[in-house]
């Protein structure tokens, strides 16, 4: 029956046929050709999770660590394990939050990281809190502690140096090649970042397996490919944290900088720079408010003045311009020049002198000691106008090249990020601001550290081991050496480890003239009270005057006190820089501190009256008074932009009440002073203006 | 071989026995694979009924059991009966109009004490049953219209309750038995019809409707052209090919966005448009989900099923990654592991040397069948074996289809693999029955 259908079996079959060959070509081309799959499957199911090892640890020179890894704690939420019975009015209380951030953040967690995986509640407890949790953790299902290694600084100070580390950004990223992800740590200042792939150590990573909710199951194929973790290798340091510590108190309440350096080997033994901020404030859980807080002072305590201050020497440049003289043979230590009280070679009676009794320039010595302008202006023209080398600007630029010489005008190379070159100018700078006329009693302040010139204060210090070295320097560095060298630190340290010899070619006759000239400073000179007994200091004084432009006008602000010397005389260990800002004489506000540091390092204690002596100093306050009306202007000027872009007025409300009555009386005398009454400042009236157009606006609104 | 043999075993065909116990076994295989847990004592969870592998298991001796219980019945009890379990099987399925159960997306499960039954699944063995019976009667002139007409019925009833129990992937088996009746003189013309129409209905989800009509038009008009002498000779057929083009233009505008709009659930279409790798347009979401917001994607469960499914095979590469050994099947990428996508565990465990090997041995399978059924005296058994090799036939190609790309989701078990015990149950049914007819193959059963 029904055979004559059979040949249609056939074609039955044919159909069973191809319809498998079509199978089984595309399971060739997923399984064979395509080899992308396998990948997929992989990024699907392996996690591989970074392993962070422990950073290197920061000693100073007598093995102290000074930057250390501590664990503090985040409070994990895992969202699907918070039951309907959760005791979250108890569990507010406790953390210090209202319910309704409480549910924000658990929304925000879900969001983040999906409804079974942990995620972050909150991060780095504080003590406190974390002991609060651990208390009553069995109460609240669904939260846990994680451990987070965090960067401590035992002894609260050495902010700037140190530096900090913080999360990638877009930028660490790209420079460093794609190294870094996102969520990892990098040095952002200090020896942090300039050592940052020494103290890192390298990354370690696991492999995980993670299920299709995206949680974590188990170590893949047991971790056969798993690399580990090399923790970061330590850096010893020259820093002599007490010293460090003595020089942050006494630049408290003040703006300013300390350098001390050891001569011999270019070590920094210490580096301050006011106002400063607890190192501390800027890992744990109120980084981000301390932060924010650090950057809108406008006294800038996160500028660290040290190495990205830009001073004028002063006088304090004397000892330099005159080995410069010395060196070119232009004068003898036996130099002397009649000073009446002012410089009248130019005929402008500039600058003045301190003193005017005859003789007291009578040679190098005595002109140091008194530190005598009109001497130093003097030996200044000299070189310039030097006829070895046929023209003012040919001697000046003679006369720069000594000033890159002693290592002002250049970086010079401190493992630090972002040190400031100072200035020593060109002459196309004057050529330009002059329009190619002038001589050297155009800018004849040059010779007292005046005029274009700017020195950071590192600079400063390092010209002080200069001269105590006669001649050479070490580039001023932090790191003695490495934990562990390896070949790639011993190129990176190699650079700190060589001897410059720049100036080694003046005689020690010239050098000892300028050092015994110092050393009258501390004797008769200007720097009488810093004197230690038992050591000899040789020092240099200076005092720099200060003007800025505020609200439309030129201040006049007190002098800058600068402040350079080593000790001791007969072997320098210690050569120091100080700048304090708006705070007068150079030997009144700068020596207290040399000597002190001086003191402590020397004799490694300081006497009972210097204690008082630092006790009394840290107390006074010389910030410098601008700063209230600065900051009071900057406050109020983001408040309107805020108030602007928010639409609302208690941003401004309070600078406008404050305008009426006490802002007047607490400004600060100097700036009202040289402000004709009655003028006001413009940006300050944007101010006022805004809270017109808000009351405007209301008024509009409610109509 | 067999026909020395006495009592029960003679006559049987040993190498579908062969076959159904190793496929039953990589079917065991497949799912311990496919659901393991790490750690678990392996011999205990095999034999506690708590696993899935385990329930196979048992459910496996009980399928032997059933097979040798057909086995020991009468060949006629079959042919006798065949109308009769039709009846039953048509019962069954309108008793689950008022009985169904509460399971979540389909309400074609009656469930008694502990047990879940599904009558569309077992609604196969009775039309291939009654099928052959209608098939094999002396009275059946399979030339006639009408008798065509009869066939279709038996088999688009079930096909038709079924789609009412929302499940439109099973309904779809019956239309395989289009083939039984094609072996027994079904018009070419009626599967060519079909397949245009398959392929209209493609064209219309994947070409834009005026595109489509325009092309149409243009294919018309060219025929006509073509065919401009005979029209002048026979006015009559240029009416025919305004009325062909009338159909298409109308399938394709009114026909195919009906369906998609009022028969096809949302999932489905979803599962369709993923297939061909298109968005599901706007048109077919309303008044079933909101449209989503701009720049929003949809959540297509389809799309990351198959899209999941296609990573488990490719991964496999080609010897596979092992058993236990692939991380998609282990940690849960893959939905639907141990049942619809079952055939991701042999994908990836065992590479496309592993796959390659199953496909043969499902297609020595068929091959065997249609070979005993062309081997058969009687009509009867040959049109019940090439029901069951349709319906085997299906099952394969869609569900491999399916897991590589090739067909939309539609959620329909592979033979004697995939897990559940109604699905095996109902295979080994369809088998063995066969198994015991074949063994009679002398024998006109009417």
């Amino acid at each position: 029956m029904s055979v004559f259908n059979q040949s249609r079996s056939r074609i039955i079959r044919l159909i069973f046929l191809l319809t498998f060959i079509v199978i089984i070509a595309q399971l060739f081309n997923l399984q064979v050709i395509s080899g992308k799959y396998s990948q997929l499957a992989m990024d699907n199911a392996v996690f591989p999770k970074i392993v962070f090892p422990e950073r290197g640890i920061i000693y100073d020179r007598k093995g102290r660590a000074i930057l250390n890894n501590t664990i503090m704690h985040d409070l994990m939420v895992t969202p699907s394990e918070v039951q309907k019975t959760f005791d979250t009015l108890t569990f507010c209380r406790m953390m210090e939050m209202d319910t309704a951030d409480f549910r924000k953040r658990i929304i925000e967690a879900t969001i983040k990281n999906g409804y079974v995986r942990p995620s972050v509640f909150q991060s780095l407890l504080t003590p406190k809190m974390q002991a609060r949790f651990e208390e009553n953790s069995w109460r609240f299902p669904g939260f846990a502690l994680v451990e987070r290694p965090v960067r401590t600084y035992p002894f609260d100070v050495a902010a700037h140096l140190l530096g900090y580390i913080g999360e990638v950004d877009k930028r660490d990223i790209e420079r460093s090649g794609n190294f870094y992800r996102m969520g990892d740590y990098i040095g952002k200042n200090g020896l942090e970042a300039y050592y940052e792939k020494v103290l890192m150590g390298q990354r370690g990573v696991q492999h995980l397996i993670k299920d299709n909710h995206n949680r974590l199951v188990g170590s893949y194929e047991n971790g056969i490919f798993d690399t580990a973790a090399i923790a970061g290798r330590g850096l010893k340091t020259y820093i002599d944290i007490e010293l460090q510590q003595l020089a942050e108190r006494m630049l408290t309440n003040k703006v300013g900088a300390v350098v001390a350096i050891e001569p011999k080997t270019g070590g920094i033994l210490a580096m301050a720079s006011g106002p400063t901020f607890n190192p501390n404030e800027l890992t744990g859980s109120d980084k981000q408010k301390n932060y924010s807080r650090l950057v809108l002072d406008v006294a800038s305590p996160l500028l660290n003045r040290a190495i990205q201050g830009k001073y004028e020497p002063g006088s304090t440049f004397k000892p330099l311009g005159a080995l410069v003289a010395l060196d070119e043979g232009l004068i003898t230590p036996a130099y002397g020049y009649a000073c009446f009280g002012r410089y009248t070679a130019c005929g402008i009676g500039k600058p003045a002198c301190t003193h005017s009794n005859p003789g007291h320039a009578a040679n190098l010595r005595a002109a140091t000691a008194n530190s005598c302008n009109s001497y130093f202006t003097q030996l200044y023209r000299m070189a310039v106008d030097n006829s070895r080398y046929g023209g003012t600007k040919k001697g000046y630029m003679r006369w720069k090249q000594y000033m890159n010489a002693f290592g002002l005008g250049t970086r010079l190379g401190i493992d630090l990020p972002s040190e400031n070159s100072g200035l020593i100018p060109d002459t196309a700078d004057y050529n330009k601001e002059y329009r190619g006329s002038w001589s050297s009693c155009t800018n004849l302040t040059l010779g007292i550290g005046q005029d274009k010139m700017g020195a950071t204060p590192l600079q400063l210090a390092n010209a002080m081991c200069i001269i105590a070295n006669r001649g050479y320097y070490y580039t001023p560095h932090f790191v003695r050496n490495i934990e562990d060298e390896t070949e790639a630190d011993t190129v990176l340290m190699n650079k700190f480890r060589q001897k410059h010899e720049v100036l080694t070619h003046i005689s020690d006759d010239m050098y000892q003239a300028v050092i015994d000239g110092m050393e009258d400073v501390t004797i008769y000179g200007t720097a009488t009270r810093v004197r230690v007994p038992g050591i000899r200091i040789c020092a240099k004084t200076g005092t720099a005057e200060k003007y800025i432009f505020m609200d439309g006008k030129k201040i006049k602000l007190d002098d800058n006190a600068m402040f350079v010397c080593f000790a001791p005389a007969e072997d320098p260990k210690i050569a120091i820089a100080v700048v304090v800002e708006n705070a007068g004489y150079g030997g009144t506000w700068g020596g207290p501190i040399a000597k002190a540091l001086i003191e402590k390092y020397l004799n490694d204690t300081l006497s009972v009256a210097t204690k008082t002596q630092v006790n009394d100093f840290e107390k006074m306050n010389r910030m410098p008074r601008h700063l209230k009306r600065l900051q009071f202007r900057e406050d109020s000027i983001r408040a309107r932009w805020y108030f602007e872009k928010r639409n609302d007025s208690s941003y401004i409300r309070p600078f406008i009440s404050q305008s009426i009555a006490p802002a007047k009386a607490e400004n600060p005398l100097p700036l009202r002073r040289d402000e004709p009454a009655g003028k006001q400042d413009t940006r300050w009236m944007a101010v006022l203006h805004a809270e017109n157009y808000f009351r405007n606006k209301k008024a509009k609104a409610t109509v | 071989m067999s026909q020395r043999e006495p009592g029960i075993s003679k006559g049987i065909d040993w190498s579908l026995v062969w076959v159904y116990l190793l496929l039953a076994s990589i079917g065991i295989m497949a799912i311990f694979g496919a659901t393991y847990k790490e750690g678990d004592p392996v011999l205990q969870t095999f034999l506690n009924f708590k696993t899935d592998y385990s329930k196979q298991l048992y459910f496996f001796a009980v399928s032997l059991v059933l097979g040798l219980f057909i086995l020991l019945t009468d060949s006629k009890f079959f042919s006798a009966t065949a109308n009769l379990v039709y009846a039953g099987g048509i019962l069954l399925l309108l008793l689950v109009f008022p009985f169904h159960s509460q399971v979540k997306g389909t309400e074609s499960i009656i469930r008694f004490g502990g047990f879940q039954f599904q009558p569309a699944e077992f609604c196969k063995i009775c039309v291939a049953l009654a099928l052959a019976k209608y098939l094999s009667r002396p009275d059946t002139d399979f030339t006639k219209t009408r008798s065509q007409l009869i066939a279709a019925a038996i088999v688009l009833v079930p096909a038709v309750l079924t789609i009412l129990q929302k499940e439109t992937g099973l309904a779809l088996v019956f239309f395989a038995f289009f083939l039984v009746m094609y072996r027994e003189g079904l018009p070419s013309a009626v599967l060519v019809i079909g397949f245009a129409i398959a392929v209209l209905v493609v064209a219309t989800l994947l070409l834009e409707k005026n595109t489509l009509a325009f092309i149409l038009t243009g294919l018309a008009i060219f025929i006509a052209y073509l065919m401009r002498r005979q029209i002048k000779r026979d006015k009559s057929l240029l009416v025919k090919i305004i009325f062909l083009w009338v159909f298409c233009v109308g399938l394709q505008r009114f026909g195919v966005p009906f369906i998609f709009k009022n028969v096809l659930a949302k999932h489905q279409v979803e599962r369709i448009y993923s297939t061909i790798g298109r968005d599901v347009p706007e048109e077919y979401l309303k008044g079933v989900v909101a449209p989503a917001e701009p720049g929003v994607k949809r959540d297509n469960t389809a799309d990351y099923n198959v899209k999941q499914s296609k990573i488990a095979i490719g991964s496999g590469g080609v010897l596979g990654k092992g058993l236990l050994k692939g991380t998609q099947t282990r940690y849960g990428f893959v939905p639907e592991q141990r049942t619809d996508f079952i055939f991701d565990t042999i994908g990836e465990g065992f590479g496309f040397v592993g796959s390659f090997v199953l496909l043969s041995i499902y297609l020595l399978l068929l091959f065997r069948i249609v070979a005993i059924a062309e081997r058969q005296r009687s009509v009867f058994s040959r049109c019940y074996a090439y029901g069951v090799a349709s319906v085997f036939f299906f099952h394969i190609g869609i569900n491999i289809a399916m897991t590589i790309g090739l067909a939309p989701v539609i959620g329909i078990p592979l033979p004697f693999i995939s897990y559940g015990g109604t699905s095996l149950l109902t295979f080994t049914i369809l088998l063995f029955i066969l198994i015991r007819l074949d063994a009679d193959r002398h024998m006109v059963l009417r």
